[in-house]
């Protein structure tokens, strides 16, 4: 799955970046072939430029963005800011992938850069972002909503909005329109323990 | 002297031609499009918040229902990334089979293309053609894993089961005699590989009966040629990938690329576009067509030389047999275990993608050691797709925008998600 030539060129690529971004650079991991780097907030849009620019890594293409929301991740409380918006890179001309991480504290509006003048197609990717977990970003030409309906209130995908959500909808044949009322479903979950440790193996594997 | 006035119209969402739920509302100055603002998400299902509470086979019938029309090309995505996680590898023989369905998928998808966009801009016969192929391919769906469009088919590990020993076969009815039956079942009589071998035979006929329809066609080449183009730089910048990327002249394909599963392998070519409109997006594809039953046809060949197993022998993620279920106790309690709390990934996250018939199709996944996603980004081709209808409309006429519509390949499934 992992040849030997990817890796090789991912431990390259990190070292590059480390001697050319060394000071924008929080953290730099290599997991499952692929590399991944936290950047510092205020470097974003300087680094992003001359990733998308300079010839040794020349990502012409942003493939994805996305935000995760880690508040409720893992066992023990999360230390790092709670938002993590997440930058998956393609360079098309050196055949390399790269993953950029910026975490986001979470305060009434969490707030980064738009990177929406260094990759055009940022602008709906962002705007699903913002839709979708409120981060804003600044400098976005057109921040509106994306996915939800028209007068939607919240930011669904973040871990403390309900799965079922807080409004339903249907057509109400007295008043001859649409109406919007509180949900009425029971949220109704298949696997309802989260397991973490599968001890089932232990024994076998000594 | 009449008065000139902008209007704004609001194409869809119920518009035929607007591919299912898009609303695109269109400022025009006569009949010129000066801005196109798509309005997504009424198909929105909210599919990666939903895999949050799920455990990690239970979403791959999800993935089915992203691209409806190119169902196990997106399974493909999820179960690699599982699979990155998970660090393991499927047997060659199931990568061979996931090949091609892959490739089955990308012609079952273009031909829908190719019927739909074709009807749109006026020609209606290549649709009727292009369903009737599509009729043997949904048939492999079907004998393979009894579903004729959301399949289910790939599974962390290999795949569900091998490829059946015999086809299904036709009955008589009121409307087909048993001659007619009898003609209709002719290539149905051997095994499944004998099946679709029958069929990469005959397909390059039947891609030549389109072409026929349409290359030389004065009609679409007036409504195709030089509407939409896109140039290669702009194609990066807005995110295009797959055909639409190709058709302006990027050769850029995963399969070769970035080779994954047995793709590395394979004999294929990659057609490329020149100059980056609708008429040089459809050569490509019909091209694709071509070079994918190519492949469908290798995969057959070393298949029927190549019995082994298909799924990974690991009882942590996948089912033991239901033989041994009736006799072994320990078994009995792996698949228990498995069905109803699922297994554990490592903690960790991975993006795998897959060369899908409409673009890159990625999955990112987040896993924090638990038995559920927590946190799933499908990175959907036709996304970038319907952003980049403004710039591409901009200044064509509104009969154009349909074609441009039909050119991007638009399916609300994976857009809205």
């Amino acid at each position: 799955m992992i040849s030997e030539f990817t890796m090789t060129d991912v431990q390259t690529l990190a070292d590059s970046l480390k001697s050319r971004f060394g000071d924008s650079i929080v953290e730099s991991v290599q997991y499952a072939g692929e590399l991944t780097i936290e950047l510092k907030k205020d470097a974003l849009i300087s680094t992003c430029t001359a990733l998308r620019d300079e010839s040794v890594f020349h990502f012409e293409q942003l493939i994805d963005l996305c935000v995760v929301d880690y508040s409720e991740y893992g066992e023990s409380e999360w230390k790092k800011p709670r938002f993590a918006v997440v930058y998956h890179l393609l360079s098309v001309v050196n055949n390399q992938r790269l993953r950029i991480k910026i975490f986001v504290e979470d305060s009434q509006v969490p707030s980064v850069e738009s990177v929406c003048d260094v990759w055009n197609c940022a602008n709906w990717y962002e705007r699903e972002a913002f839709d979708l977990f409120g981060v804003v970003f600044n400098g976005h030409p057109d921040l509106r909503r994306l996915l939800t309906d028209y007068g939607f209130i919240g930011h669904p995908f973040r871990r403390d909005f309900p799965l079922e959500g807080n409004v339903e909808m249907r057509y109400d044949p007295e008043k001859q329109r649409v109406v919007y009322e509180p949900v009425s479903i029971e949220p109704r979950v298949l696997v309802p323990k989260v397991i973490r440790h599968d001890n089932r193996y232990q024994g076998i594997e000594k | 002297m009449a008065e000139i006035r902008n209007y704004t119209l609001n194409f869809g969402p119920q518009h035929p031609s607007a591919h299912g739920v898009l609303r695109l509302v269109l400022e025009m100055d006569g009949e010129v499009i000066e801005r196109a603002d798509p309005h997504i998400g009424l198909l929105h299902r909210a599919t990666e918040k939903l895999a949050e509470s799920k455990a990690y086979n239970q979403n791959i019938g999800y993935m089915d229902r992203l691209d409806y029309v190119s169902m196990m090309s997106n399974e493909h995505g999820y179960v690699l990334a599982i699979e990155k996680l998970l660090g393991i590898d499927a047997p060659v023989r199931a990568q061979y089979i996931r090949v091609m369905f892959d490739e089955i998928t990308r012609i079952l998808n273009h031909l829908l293309w190719l019927g739909a966009h074709a009807l749109d801009i006026g020609a209606m016969t290549v649709f009727l053609y292009c369903f009737r192929e599509r009729e043997d391919l949904l048939d492999c769906y079907e004998a393979v894993s009894g579903a004729r469009m959301h399949a289910t088919y790939y599974r962390p590990g290999g795949v569900y089961r091998d490829l059946p020993d015999s086809m299904p076969h036709y009955k008589k009815s009121k409307w087909h005699n048993q001659k007619e039956v009898n003609k209709m079942n002719e290539n149905r009589s051997g095994s499944f590989l004998d099946f679709i071998g029958d069929f990469t035979e005959r397909f390059p006929g039947f891609v030549d009966e389109y072409e026929t329809l349409l290359t030389d066609n004065r009609i679409w080449k007036q409504r195709t040629v030089d509407i939409g183009i896109v140039s290669p730089e702009r194609a990066l910048q807005m995110g295009l990938t797959g055909p639409m990327l190709r058709g302006s002249g990027i050769e850029w394909d995963l399969r070769k690329k970035q080779p994954y599963e047995v793709y590395d392998k394979l004999d294929f070519d990659i057609p490329v576009g020149v100059t980056g409109d609708c008429y040089d997006r459809y050569l490509v594809r019909v091209e694709e067509m071509r070079e994918s039953n190519k492949i469908i046809s290798q995969c057959v060949k070393w298949l029927r030389e190549n019995p082994g197993p298909v799924m990974a022998d690991d009882y942590k993620i996948s089912p033991p047999k239901r033989t041994d279920m009736k006799t072994d106790m320990e078994a009995m309690i792996h698949h228990f275990k498995l069905f109803t709390e699922g297994y554990c990934v490592p903690a960790g996250e991975a993006y795998a993608a897959v060369e899908h018939p409409k673009g890159e199709f990625g999955v990112y996944l987040v896993s924090d050691g638990s038995n559920k996603p927590y946190r799933m980004k499908i990175r959907a081709p036709g996304f970038p797709h319907i952003a980049a209808v403004d710039e591409m409309a901009r200044g064509h006429m509104i009969a154009d925008v349909v074609a441009i519509i039909g050119t991007q390949d638009i399916v609300f499934g994976e857009v809205d998600r």
